[in-house]
């Protein structure tokens, strides 16, 4: 077969694969808004559910979601990054760095289930936490760890080892040189690791049913019980009472992670384009 | 052999001569995990003056100056064995700040590796490590050390577009001009020529004349017309046989002296060879 061929041949397969994706991808978000969007109104957003969510709105899971998340993210954010930074940067691949690496590896591919049983086991029960937005919170951290961990070492090592180099030779200290000369140039795959790890936050299900419960009310603090959207989404399509409101919820819930994404993006685009 | 400049002229080689010492290295050995790369390295670097290390590929002239602001440090099988002495300071002594060291011995690099900031952000970044804060100071030297580099009046409106827009000559100078900004004393260019145009090299090397009024240079370069055309002394370098173990190859330093005398009157075959293009 000739060259130009099979350059013919691989381009059109390459074409139809990546427009095949598209297609499915996009069907998926166009059914959910289709379903979805006309559920959605000012007192669906700004109601609590009433008759286990068959009436009224779904505030207090929007609720439920943005508290689990950012108690999840500001909580997993210091130590993953942190992690990301010793690994990356102090260590040179001794047995720690090994056990943590194996660690993170392992975590990253267990179900979210499992972190749910743990928080049950452990924040609800043994630290007598209750089923909260905190156990919630803290369940997911450790849930989201292994991809901060991972996408971060990754962002730190890819900066050129010239810029180390460089800052030593002007004097700098070892910190100086990570926060000056290491750090700008990772922000970028740091930040893709942290927006990656939010969306896992606000679309986590069997880990928050777990720990932070199924309540419909409105929290009253970090300590109350709550139900995120993609649980009461889940609820309310196992139970088939009320599909409409499914739709609904899971349309804001897509609304939620694109908003997520973009206010992310320009932030970070915003903080490094310094320079740049 | 290359032509002599005017700079490498007799009178140089016995000024330099005079010169007192500013770093001095008695018997320096480096190794790499069981290799010697560097043997028994016994040299005095004048001040204010441009010595030249030359030699083939892989001869060790890029680690030599790294020993000279421990960079080799950060290579975890390197090891260091013998002295070195900034003046008085012990490079290499248990007390050693190699912080403060590093304040003292700058370094520019083979490729201009500007950061991703702006030009004005580059250049303070080393006085900023060391705690200047002062905006006034901080522009002071910006303008300084532009000025060294003979690139103030190119960029003083520009200083806050991003370092990495300027060609590479200007983000070659620029570089220089970081590494004066945190006041050194001595500064070792890694061929901090050889990825410029002919045009920019000339610049840089005007560039070194000039600052060897002030400062103590090193430059590392594989371009003997650049040692000739620059340096007031040369040090030649070679992977040869260990002496005290024909099995094994070493890095020695074969022969140092004056640039002038090296290159009309090698005493050493090995030089005669190299610098007349038989072998390298």
């Amino acid at each position: 077969m000739g060259a130009r061929i099979s350059q013919k041949i691989a381009k059109t397969l390459i074409w139809t694969i990546a427009l095949t994706v598209i297609i499915i991808l996009m069907a998926i978000i166009v059914f959910i808004l289709y379903n979805g969007l006309r559920v959605i109104n000012w007192t669906f957003l700004t109601e609590i559910p009433r008759e286990m969510g068959q009436q009224g709105g779904i505030l207090s899971p929007i609720i439920g979601t943005l508290t689990v998340t950012v108690l999840a993210v500001v909580i997993a954010m210091p130590f993953g990054i942190g992690t990301a930074f010793y690994l990356a940067e102090y260590t040179r691949g001794g047995a720690v760095t090994r056990i943590i690496r194996f660690c993170t590896e392992s975590l990253a591919g267990i179900p979210s289930i499992v972190y749910g049983l743990f928080g049950l086991i452990f924040f609800v029960t043994t630290l007598g936490l209750g089923w909260s937005i905190l156990s919630g919170g803290l369940t997911v951290a450790i849930m989201i760890l292994p991809t901060i961990i991972r996408t971060s070492e990754e962002a730190i090592r890819s900066v050129p080892n010239i810029y180390r180099e460089v800052s030593f030779t002007l004097g700098a200290t070892k910190w100086q040189t990570i926060r000056k000369a290491v750090t700008p140039s990772a922000v970028r795959g740091i930040a893709n690791g942290i927006i990656l790890s939010i969306g896992r936050c606000v679309a986590e299900t069997a880990a928050v049913m777990l720990t932070a419960g199924t309540v419909l009310t409105m929290p009253e603090s970090i300590f109350s019980s709550s139900r995120t959207m993609a649980l009461h989404f889940y609820l309310l399509a196992m139970e088939g009472t009320a599909m409409d409101k499914a739709f609904g919820t899971s349309a804001v819930l897509i609304i939620l992670i694109f908003f997520i994404n973009v206010v992310a993006n320009a932030l970070v685009n915003r903080f490094v384009s310094k320079g740049h | 052999m290359p032509k002599l400049s005017p700079r490498a002229s007799k009178r140089n080689s016995v000024n330099v001569s005079t010169k007192k010492a500013k770093i001095t290295t008695k018997n320096l050995n480096l190794y790499y995990g069981g290799s010697h790369a560097l043997k028994d390295i016994t040299m005095e670097i004048p001040e204010c003056a441009i010595t030249a290390i030359i030699g083939p590929s892989g001869c060790g002239k890029s680690s030599l100056l790294r020993q000279f602001n421990r960079m080799n440090d950060l290579i975890p099988i390197a090891r260091v064995e013998g002295e070195a002495y900034l003046g008085e300071t012990s490079i290499y002594g248990k007390s050693t700040d190699v912080v403060e060291l590093r304040k003292k011995i700058g370094m520019v690099f083979q490729k201009p590796n500007v950061f991703p900031m702006s030009v004005y952000d580059n250049i303070v970044i080393g006085p900023k490590h060391h705690g200047i804060r002062s905006k006034s100071a901080l522009n002071d030297i910006v303008e300084r050390t532009l000025n060294q580099v003979a690139m103030w009046d190119e960029l003083k409106d520009l200083l806050h577009k991003p370092g990495q827009e300027l060609t590479a000559g200007q983000r070659q100078r620029l570089c220089i001009a970081r590494t004066l900004a945190g006041d050194p004393e001595v500064v070792l260019m890694d061929e901090s020529c050889s990825a410029l145009d002919p045009e920019s090299t000339m610049k840089v090397e005007d560039l070194m004349i000039q600052l060897a009024q002030k400062y103590t240079i090193l430059i590392v370069t594989h371009n003997m017309e650049q040692a000739v055309r620059v340096s007031d002394m040369s040090a030649f370098l070679m992977i040869d046989l260990d002496d005290d173990d024909s099995a094994r190859k070493v890095g020695k330093l074969v022969e140092y002296a004056p640039t002038y005398d090296m290159f009309t009157n090698p005493t050493d075959k090995r030089t005669e060879d190299y610098i007349t293009g038989r072998y390298g």
